[in-house]
């Protein structure tokens, strides 16, 4: 099954109200530092980048260790400047791939 | 004289503290409730509660036609938050057919041979894990209301004997902890009532979403004691009993516990 | 017992420990580079990576997890920095890292006016009792550092896989 992710943005804000943003996404974050069950490390499958950016602009950017926890979990803020799309994007190892859009009405 | 021997031999057996004695209702706590205030925060918000990436899931099994009938869950139930509501809180139940207690995990895989014609569904696996916290996420908040019929009650003492009896190397009970010890710690732990209001839970030892059998199973291995295998009808009556015993508290799933 | 812990303790690793323990340095350079943890010198080599030879400075940047944790494969994080915000004064990335997981870098965040505040929140694995450290850099080039300890406690009802 394909990755899962669910995430809140609030539907509606003020023009130049700070708004949060939660995302959280399956993904087992396997780190490479673990060893299976004949002592040999299991290999790295993290997600490595997650970018979200507002009407195509980048507005929030993080890197990912192999410290972040398994199904990670963000929250940061942005300013609502003008309706239109947000869009989160996950990339990974293994060619891993996954995006979310949801819309924000700006008043 | 002889049987006032016998009963103070096996206090002295059973420890310091007065075995036996099940919690009063009132002192009943939920796993929650013995959680750091970050942990809950974790379990409250939808969005920041993993459990819900099996719940979401689940919605989409839920509508997904599957088996030699190809029908959907949704097919028979229709809306799962009307049809599905208070349905966990009733599980385990006892089947009539069957002659014996079946937990939701179960009832779903007779669904798939009796309805769908599809095959069962593995235990733990990702696809039964998120057909049951979707199932069971619609009784959220409804109160624990296990049957007080005769059959049930029967496999409930069953499983109450499987509860308070010592059993592995370390020759203890479930009851040992988690009725007369849970204010206590095991090394940086609470103990806990043991209450299942949130299974399947997420649990952040796993990284995973789990069932109350991986639960039990995982109690069991910690005792030293032989763990059955999942779907065991000794661990379906364990169910039964933890169930029973919680009757009234509302359902929490999908919940988080460390 | 305790092979599915994301970072577990393997023999070797632990070898290393108690050698470093012992003083026997020598050990250290017969082990695979990949197979060390993280070392308070590995993190600071980690954070000059960073920062190069600007100053480091206390304060601005505030760093938060529980005091103890409940389990280390899952621990709530947040970061805020008092900024602006503007164009002219914001922050522009906040890197975390760690002095005894595995690797010494858990996140980098990349902001800036846009954000309207610094304030992120995360969970990250924790191997063992640390420091965790974050370092935020604003937009006048400056660094700003803070750290805070976590003890973490084994859990005691493990699984076998």
């Amino acid at each position: 099954m394909a990755a899962r992710a669910l995430i809140n943005v609030p539907p509606t804000a003020k023009r130049g109200e700070i708004v949060v943003i939660k995302a959280l996404i399956s993904h087992e974050m396997e780190s490479g530092f673990r060893p299976n069950a004949v002592g040999q490390l299991i290999p790295r499958n993290i997600i490595k980048e997650f970018v979200c950016t507002y009407n195509g602009v980048e507005v929030f950017r993080a890197e990912f260790f192999s410290a972040i926890s398994a199904n990670p979990f963000l929250s940061f803020t942005t300013v609502a400047t003008e309706s239109g799309t947000v869009t989160m994007t996950w990339k990974g190892d293994n060619g891993f791939f996954a995006t979310e859009s949801v819309a924000i009405a700006v008043e | 004289m002889r049987i006032g021997h016998a009963a103070a031999a096996l206090t002295i057996l059973a420890g310091i503290v007065p075995a036996g004695a099940e919690i009063a209702t009132a002192q009943r706590k939920s796993g929650y409730d013995f959680m750091a205030r970050t942990t809950q925060a974790m379990q409250d918000g939808d969005t920041s509660n993993p459990g819900m990436l099996w719940v979401l899931d689940g919605a989409a099994l839920w509508d997904r036609k599957a088996g030699a009938a190809n029908r959907s869950c949704a097919d028979c139930h229709g809306d799962a938050p009307t049809s599905m509501k208070g349905v966990a809180a009733r599980y385990p139940e006892f089947n009539a057919t069957l002659g014996r207690p079946i937990n939701i995990e179960q009832r779903i895989n007779l669904c798939r041979a009796d309805r769908q014609q599809a095959k069962p569904l593995p235990y733990e696996s990702k696809d039964l894990l998120a057909l049951t916290a979707f199932v069971a996420r619609q009784s959220r908040g409804q109160p624990i209301a296990i049957a007080e019929d005769e059959p049930t009650r029967r496999s409930v003492e069953t499983g109450r004997a499987a509860f308070v009896r010592r059993q592995g190397q370390l020759n203890l009970s479930c009851a040992q902890c988690h009725d007369d010890n849970w204010s206590g710690r095991l090394a940086g732990n609470p103990l806990t009532q043991g209450q299942p209001t949130g299974y399947p839970i997420y649990r952040l030892e796993w990284q995973s979403l789990g069932s109350l059998q991986r639960r039990l199973r995982n109690c069991l291995t910690g005792m030293r004691a032989e763990a059955p295998a999942l779907g065991a009808q000794e661990l379906v009556d364990l169910e039964l009993y933890l169930m029973s015993r919680a009757r009234g508290m509302p359902i929490e799933t999908p919940a988080v516990r460390p | 017992m305790t092979d599915h812990k994301p970072m577990v303790t393997t023999r070797r690793r632990f070898l290393l420990g108690a050698a470093g323990v012992a003083g026997g340095a020598a050990l250290m350079t017969l082990l695979p580079a990949g197979r060390a943890g993280a070392t308070p010198a590995a993190m600071q080599a980690a954070i000059k990576a960073v920062i190069g030879s600007a100053p480091m400075r206390e304060g601005r940047v505030k760093i938060e997890l529980p005091p103890l944790v409940e389990n280390g494969n899952a621990v709530p994080l947040s970061i805020a920095v008092e900024s602006p915000m503007t164009d002219a004064d914001h922050v522009k990335a906040i890197h975390i890292f760690t002095e005894k997981n595995p690797q010494p870098n858990v996140a980098s965040f990349h902001l800036g006016p846009r954000a309207g505040t610094a304030n992120i929140a995360t969970r990250m694995r924790l191997a063992d009792t640390q420091f965790v450290v974050a370092v935020a850099e604003m937009s006048d080039g400056s660094f700003w550092r803070d750290e805070i300890e976590v003890v973490v406690t084994l859990a005691a009802c493990l699984e076998e896989s």
